[in-house]
Order: C-alpha cells, then sequence, then structure tokens
C-alpha cells in the first residue's frame, strides 16, 4: 500500500515529469492556451500511461529485450488511437483544438519514459499507478500553466469570463503574449525555479565556481 | 573627506555581522558610486585603466542625453502641431495638469519651452517608473543573491525609456522593465552574464503582450484622436514617395522632428552621443560599422532586385538608416558589451547580421513594419557562437603557423 502512494505522490513534486524530468514539453507548450483543452490533454495523457504502462507490465517477461521498444511502441499507439477516437466521437470540437497532439502522445516522453523506466521492471498493479501519477504530475503542472495563461491572456476561465476585458466595456487589458507558445517557457521556467527553490535537493552541485577576482578586505 | 567618514563610520554597520549586514549591497552602490571601489588586484599583470565598469556605464548614460532632450522636445512637438491642426486634442489628465502648472498649457508648437514641457511629463513619468520598478528588482535580487548593485541599470533603464511611444500606461512600463531585469537578466545570475540586452527583452516582452499601445498608428503622438502612420508605416505602403508625400523630408527624419519612439526619433543627437562614446573606446565601434555595412549591402541588394508589389524593396539605404529605431539600436543596444559578440572579428559579423536582419524584417515580413529590436535579439543569441567560431579559427591558424 505504501508503496503505491509513493508512486502515486512522488511524481507531483519531486519527480514532477515536467518540472524534474524536463519531459514531455512540446505539448505542455501547445495545449495550454485554454484550460478545457488542457483539461482534455491532461486526462488523456494520464490514462494512456497508466493504462500502457500496466499492459506492458503484464507481459514485461515476455517481451523479447531486443524489440522491447517496438512492442512498447505498438501498446501506447493502440492506447492512444482509442483515446483519439473516442474524442472525436463524442468530444469533436476539442479533438479538433487538440490536433496532432493526440497523436503525438505516441511520443511523448513521459509514456515512453514510464514504460521503460519503471514498467519494464515492476508489476502491473504498481506499473498502473506509477502511471496515474506521473500524469496527474503532468496534469498539475499543466493545469497551472493553463490557468495563468487562459486567466491573464483572455480573462477568461473554462470559457467563463473572470476578468472583463476592456473592449468589453471592463478593465482588464488582456496580455498577448500569454497566448503565444514562449510564454508557456517563462512560466514552467519560473515554476522550475520555485519548485527547487522549495525543494532545495533538486539543485544540481555546481560543477565550478568562479573565484573573485579581488580578496574583500572590507574597509579601506 | 567629511562624506568619506561618514561613510567609512557606517561601514562597520553593513559588513558581515553588522546590523544591516543584508542592506550592504545599497552600502556598496553608494559608497563606490561617489568614490573610486577600494578593491586592489593583489596579483601581478593586470592591465590598469582609470576608468571601471561604474564610470563606462555612467559614461553611456550620459550620451543618451543628447537623445533625450531632442525626444522630449519632439514629444511636445509632435503633439502640439496635431493639436494646433486640429488633428487630436489636448489629453485631460495629471500630465496636463503638469504642464500647466510649469507654464506649458499653450501648446504653442513654436515655443521651445511648451514643447520641452510636454515632453517632460511624458517621458519623465515612464523613465521614473522604470527606475523605481526596476531599481527595486535589482536591489531586491543583489540582496538575496550577495552581489553588488551595478550600475549597468542606469544604462538599462534610460534604454528601456526612450524606446518606449509616450503614450505607454505606466502600470505596462513596470511590467515590461520587471521582465526585463528579472527574466532578461537575473534569472541567469545579472549582470555580465545576461545573454540578451535585458532593456530590448523587456521591451519585447511589452511588444508582444500588448501591441495596441506598442506599435499602429494611434500610439507615437500624445494628442488625444490623433492618428497618423509613422514613416516606417508609409513607407511599406508606398516606399520613398509615400513617406514625402505625408510631408516628411529625409532632413526632418535625420534631425528627427517625425514622430516615433521617445528618444529614437533624431538620428543626428544619437550619433552625437555614439560619436562620443565611440571615440572614448566604450561603445564598439566594430559592432557599429558591421551594423553599417550589413544594413548597406542588403538594402542595395534588395533595391536592385526590385520588386513590383513591395514598395520597401526600393527603399535606399539612407531612408534606413534614419527610420524607426535604426540609428538608435546600432549605437547603444548593438554595443552593448554583455550581449554583443567579443571578439574584433566576431564584432563585425555580429553587426552585419543585425544589419543584414533590421533590412530583411522591415522589406521582407509584412507583419512587422520595423525590425531593429528583433534583429538586435536575434544576433544576441548567435553572438557566443560568432565568437565560438573566431576563437576556434585562431587556434587552427596558430597551429597551422607551428606544424
Amino acid at each position: 500500500m505504501s508503496e503505491i502512494k509513493k508512486v502515486l505522490t512522488e511524481p507531483l513534486f519531486g519527480k514532477n515529469p515536467i518540472a524534474v524530468q524536463i519531459l514531455g514539453i512540446c505539448s505542455a507548450l501547445a495545449v495550454t492556451t485554454s484550460l478545457k483543452v488542457t483539461l482534455v490533454m491532461c486526462v488523456a495523457l494520464t490514462l494512456v500511461t497508466a493504462c500502457s504502462s500496466a499492459s506492458i507490465a503484464l507481459i514485461r517477461n515476455q517481451i523479447p529485450n531486443n524489440i522491447r521498444i517496438i512492442v512498447q511502441m505498438i501498446i501506447i499507439a493502440s492506447l492512444v488511437i482509442v483515446v483519439d477516437q473516442i474524442l472525436k466521437a463524442y468530444a469533436y470540437d476539442v479533438s479538433k483544438q487538440l490536433s496532432v497532439f493526440v497523436g503525438l502522445i505516441i511520443t511523448n516522453c513521459i509514456v515512453m519514459g514510464r514504460a521503460e523506466a519503471f514498467a519494464m521492471k515492476n508489476g502491473p498493479v504498481l506499473s498502473f499507478f506509477d502511471g496515474i501519477g506521473n500524469g496527474l504530475g503532468y496534469s498539475l503542472m499543466l493545469i497551472s500553466v493553463g490557468t495563468i495563461r487562459e486567466l491573464f491572456g483572455a480573462g477568461k476561465l473554462l470559457g467563463f469570463e473572470i476578468l472583463p476585458l476592456v473592449k468589453d466595456g471592463g478593465w482588464y487589458v488582456p496580455n498577448g503574449l500569454l497566448l503565444l507558445p514562449p510564454s508557456a517557457f517563462f512560466i514552467i521556467a519560473l515554476f522550475i525555479w520555485a519548485l527547487r527553490a522549495w525543494k532545495k535537493e533538486l539543485v544540481e552541485k555546481a560543477e565550478f565556481k568562479i573565484l573573485p577576482n579581488t580578496e574583500h578586505s572590507g574597509g579601506h | 573627506m567629511g562624506l568619506r567618514s561618514i561613510l567609512d563610520n557606517l561601514a562597520p554597520h553593513f559588513e558581515k555581522g553588522g546590523k544591516y549586514e543584508k542592506m550592504y549591497p545599497l552600502y556598496e552602490a553608494v559608497d563606490t558610486g561617489l568614490y573610486s571601489p577600494p578593491n586592489v588586484t593583489n596579483n601581478t599583470a593586470h592591465v590598469r585603466d582609470g576608468i571601471d565598469l561604474k564610470r563606462i556605464m555612467i559614461t553611456v548614460w550620459a550620451c543618451t542625453f543628447p537623445a533625450l532632450f531632442f525626444g522630449m522636445y519632439n514629444i511636445g512637438l509632435q503633439a502640439n502641431e496635431a493639436i494646433a491642426a486640429g488633428n487630436g486634442t489636448v489629453l485631460e489628465g495629471w500630465r496636463e495638469l503638469l504642464i500647466a502648472l510649469l507654464g506649458g498649457s499653450g501648446h504653442n508648437a513654436a515655443s521651445l519651452w511648451d514643447n520641452l514641457v510636454f515632453g517632460a511629463a511624458y517621458f519623465l513619468p515612464v523613465y521614473a517608473t522604470t527606475f523605481i520598478v526596476g531599481g527595486f528588482w535589482e536591489v531586491l535580487f543583489a540582496t538575496i543573491r550577495r552581489h553588488e548593485v551595478n550600475e549597468g541599470f542606469f544604462v538599462t533603464s534610460i534604454l528601456f525609456a526612450l524606446t518606449l511611444p509616450p503614450t505607454i500606461p505606466l502600470w505596462q512600463v513596470a511590467l515590461g522593465i520587471s521582465f526585463g531585469v528579472v527574466i532578461g537578466k537575473e534569472v541567469f545570475g545579472g549582470t555580465g552574464k545576461n545573454f540578451l540586452n535585458p532593456a530590448l527583452a523587456g521591451r519585447a516582452f511589452l511588444f508582444f503582450a500588448y501591441p495596441a499601445s506598442m506599435s499602429g498608428n494611434a500610439v507615437w503622438t500624445a494628442a488625444d484622436g490623433f492618428t497618423g502612420a509613422t514613416a516606417l508605416g508609409s513607407a511599406a505602403e508606398g516606399g520613398v514617395t509615400s513617406i514625402l508625400n505625408s510631408g516628411i523630408t529625409w532632413m526632418d527624419a535625420f534631425l528627427g522632428t517625425i514622430q516615433g519612439s521617445m528618444g529614437e526619433t533624431s538620428t543626428l543627437a544619437i550619433l552625437i552621443g555614439g560619436a562620443v562614446l565611440m571615440i572614448m573606446n566604450i561603445a564598439a565601434w566594430r559592432i557599429v560599422a558591421g551594423v553599417m555595412v550589413g544594413m548597406v549591402a542588403f538594402s542595395l541588394l534588395l533595391n536592385g532586385i526590385g520588386s513590383d508589389t513591395n514598395p520597401m524593396f526600393a527603399l535606399p539605404w539612407y531612408w534606413h538608416l534614419v527610420l524607426g529605431g535604426f540609428a538608435f539600436g546600432m549605437v547603444f543596444m548593438a554595443t552593448d558589451p554583455v550581449s554583443a559578440s567579443m571578439t574584433n572579428k566576431g564584432k563585425w559579423v555580429f553587426g552585419a547580421l543585425i544589419g543584414f536582419m533590421v533590412v530583411m524584417i522591415r522589406v521582407v515580413n509584412p507583419a512587422f513594419p520595423e525590425g531593429m529590436m528583433l534583429a538586435i535579439l536575434f544576433a544576441n543569441l548567435f553572438a557566443p557562437l560568432i565568437d565560438h567560431f573566431v576563437v576556434q579559427a585562431n587556434i587552427k591558424r596558430r597551429i597551422a603557423r607551428v606544424s
């Protein structure tokens, strides 16, 4: 039980796939302009990671080592196709907005990374929860980024007006930069900064230190 | 020696173990701002020069003054002319009260005082905001990270303020300089470790975040309801003829009596400051020359190619020189010693890249009428790479000599 708890909670902060392992950045930039799309992406990725990890863990002892990546890819791709078809059937608009990014879950480093690093060495139940945990870590990051971007970039959340815009007679001037992809880089970077300031053990040891060029003696 | 002894008496409070230990950067800034720094090199072999970083930065700051004062005069001139011609009305508000208080409420475009007061009422609040907000971040980081408050911020703040349009809201100024100082500089370790020009990073942030306050036809003249295409805007529509039709001659653009960013309009005033900087060896003349060569060469090439649909192709180089932020960027932004290339050959390449990119963006990219800011930021990214190749080439050449 405690193991399950560990694999569920660790990826939230200490081993966060985006902020610490710097994986899955491309989708984090592309789908966070509106919170609705972000949420759908988070659910899709969490489900795919969990199910693929569980399936791979189930047959991990049968997979020939040489072709393990191909086998993993087939399982992940099948799951992604299922998710894609479900979205097209029940949430067509969102699926349009997500465009290629659902398909790109196949190559998302988080899914592959968990399959290779965790599911190949652990049982299906634990792997399933590890997938969920990493999906949640990814979601936590994406939802935070998506909230900031939609709220300050468009004055809305999930399409509801929160900050009335100047052009509609309100007072808020939207920040156009937040709707452009680079802003996600800045926001994620600020999160990473905050996380490393909070959890000092994440900060790597400096490779070198520049010596001061003068001895500061103090006084004159 | 009164002041010196006061500072010396205060020193123990700010040094390690003192009451105000955390405030040491502030003390240090005041002390070394007034007197030469006390630190001396103990080792042998050291280049000695009477000038240090602080004096260099202050000199750059002073060299923007021609552009600054002409800019203030021109803000007033543009607005008062628009008001007199009935193209715009006086923007009411606290700034107008300030202008009236100083006797500039006549809005007479022929009066030097009216124009200057008007310009000051628009420029100085922007500059003050830049200085206070940016200075706050600077001191905050210096205190936490234990590094010195650097005079580099004098330069960053004035350059940032001079590149803004006069009508920009002050809260946007505050956001822009915060971005420039924190994301553009401090996160990389502070002065000397930034790879982008912080003033331009801040301006780019505003440009993309609030395009309505940073570009277009309505922001360049501080008169209510006034819209008028900038010279670059009209050039994009019909080339030189279009600029001349709007009543702007080349001399107007060179002297700077056209609308534009607060300190960027007068090529003459900028070149005066630039000449001082280059004579004193503070701004690298190689970069300035590189920018000119790149711009002239590429615009001559485009003149030669020609285009039936895009009149910007035919814009001659001497117009490129005097329009938009070209001169200002070339003299003050491209020559930033931290974000530019360091090697002598590299400076030529770096400058030429800027000159090439600015013409490229102005002429070929229809989305941006002005390209100086983007061109310099682009070249900033390449500066370390350029230096790397210059150094490698030098190593190769010297190895070839001995083997």
